[in-house]
């Protein structure tokens, strides 16, 4: 109780903490015509389209470099006979993503698992992010790039940009093979022809169309929402001095379940709708 | 929460990797449980194998060793069989050995007897005969009374 009139005294730099932990480091194109870093939100949103988020794209890099790159190293090494610890671990994780695979997707595409465990890890490396201490990695590149008031967002997933990014490679995927499997007549007829038959196509195409675009909102913006959410407590949290230790501790906890837990969902929804693209029975 | 280029950072990131992934980081690793998986089921097959064979091994082995047994204890019992031939054997020629020696010696006293006899029976004649001179004083013609003295000493 103590430490909520201390909040409330704070009120104005614990919301000023909060803004700043969620702003990005943007790069565009300033409105009189430069280009450089926003130094603040409202000037990241009036740069428009054409610029880009440098810290939540250089993390989502680094880390699917650090997945492939664990990955090429255990191979280097990597041995039919009796399994290392590396890659031991990393054949688990490929085990069980090809379980998956094989358990729900019934096509044949060799495409599917090697996407599966991309955004299996790759995804999992990202929320991962999210169990650092809020503040370690943005006063990290405050203190290497000399700016104290630089913005820098840890955690990739609570970037839109990139769950976005992720569902629309899914997406493109999914419009891909429906179009390859079932012709362009029989993707669009799905929309058109179902469930109610010819006579009901207006009904259809409203019945139809918002669960294909479902696909793509249960895609990007639940892991976005999870992380985001997450994301915000953990900031929150950072703010009631000494009590956020067990409170950290505890929703850490929480979110090793959240992290792995999102990033399978993430691969298994990817997997089910590659599923779909490849049924020809609706 | 604003949209901008980073969507199309990400989609290319995106394709890149998956691509990387499904290059060279898919195949090698799904090869190598692949072959694990198979190496595995040779090896288990091969224990299988081998136990089958131990336990046709051990049987045979069993078997033989009950073959040996039975032989060795054949092979006694001849053996016993054998020995004991040979010393009923050993008797029975020792038995004849005894009886042949008793039957010789039996004959050479016989003989002896005899001899004595015959010996006596001279001397025994002679001393007749000589008695007799004595008593009658003169010598007896000899061979007169060769008869007579002969039956005399076959009476002795």
């Amino acid at each position: 109780m103590a430490n909520s009139h201390e909040v409330v005294e704070t009120t104005q730099t614990a919301s000023e903490y909060v803004q700043h932990h969620l702003g990005f480091l943007t790069y565009g194109k300033h409105a009189d015509g430069t280009w450089g870093f926003a130094h603040s939100v409202e000037e990241a949103r009036e740069m428009g389209f054409w610029a880009i988020n440098v810290d939540s794209m250089m993390i989502s890099l680094l880390l699917g470099l650090l997945f492939l790159g664990l990955f090429r190293f255990s191979i280097s090494k990597a041995t039919s006979g009796k399994p290392g610890g590396l890659q031991n671990f990393l054949e688990i994780i490929v085990e069980m993503v090809q379980t998956n695979v094989k358990n729900t997707f019934f096509g044949k595409n060799d495409l599917v698992g090697p996407l599966a465990l991309t955004i299996f890890c790759w995804i999992f490396l990202m929320n991962a992010m999210d169990l650092i201490p809020v503040d370690i990695i943005p006063m990290f590149a405050q203190w290497v790039s000399g700016n104290p008031h630089l913005y820098f967002k840890a955690v990739p997933t609570t970037d839109l940009n990139i769950t976005a990014g992720f569902a629309i490679g899914v997406f493109i995927l999914i419009i891909y093979y429906s179009i390859k499997v079932k012709g362009l007549g029989g993707f669009l007829g799905e929309f058109a022809f179902h469930p109610f038959g010819k006579w009901a196509l207006p009904l259809n195409l409203l019945l139809e169309l918002p669960g294909f675009f479902a696909k793509f909102v249960s895609l990007a913006l639940r892991l976005y929402g999870n992380f985001f959410a997450g994301e915000v407590i953990f900031l929150v949290i950072g703010l009631v001095g000494y009590w956020q230790l067990p409170m950290h501790f505890g929703w850490s906890v929480f979110h090793i379940l959240v992290v792995t837990l999102q990033a399978y969902l993430f691969m298994m929804l990817t997997i089910v709708y590659m599923n779909q693209a490849h049924q020809t029975t609706h | 929460m604003n949209l901008n280029a980073t969507i199309i950072g990400q989609l290319i990131a995106f394709a890149v990797f998956v691509m990387f992934c499904m290059k060279y980081v898919w195949p090698p690793i799904t090869a190598i449980l692949e072959e694990r998986q198979k190496k595995i089921a040779e090896g288990l097959e091969a224990a299988e194998r081998a136990q089958r064979d131990l336990n046709l091994a051990q049987n045979k082995a069993a078997d033989e060793l009950r073959a040996a047994k039975q032989q060795g204890a054949e092979l006694i019992e001849q053996a016993n069989k054998r020995a004991n031939q040979i010393i009923d054997e050993a008797k029975d020629k020792a038995r004849l050995e005894g009886q042949r020696l008793i039957t010789a010696a039996q004959a050479e006293i016989e003989m002896e007897t005899q001899r004595a006899r015959e010996a006596l029976r001279a001397q025994v004649a002679a001393i007749a005969v000589a008695g007799a001179e004595k008593i009658l004083g003169h010598a007896i013609d000899q061979a007169a009374n060769e008869e007579l003295m002969n039956k005399l000493a076959a009476e002795l």
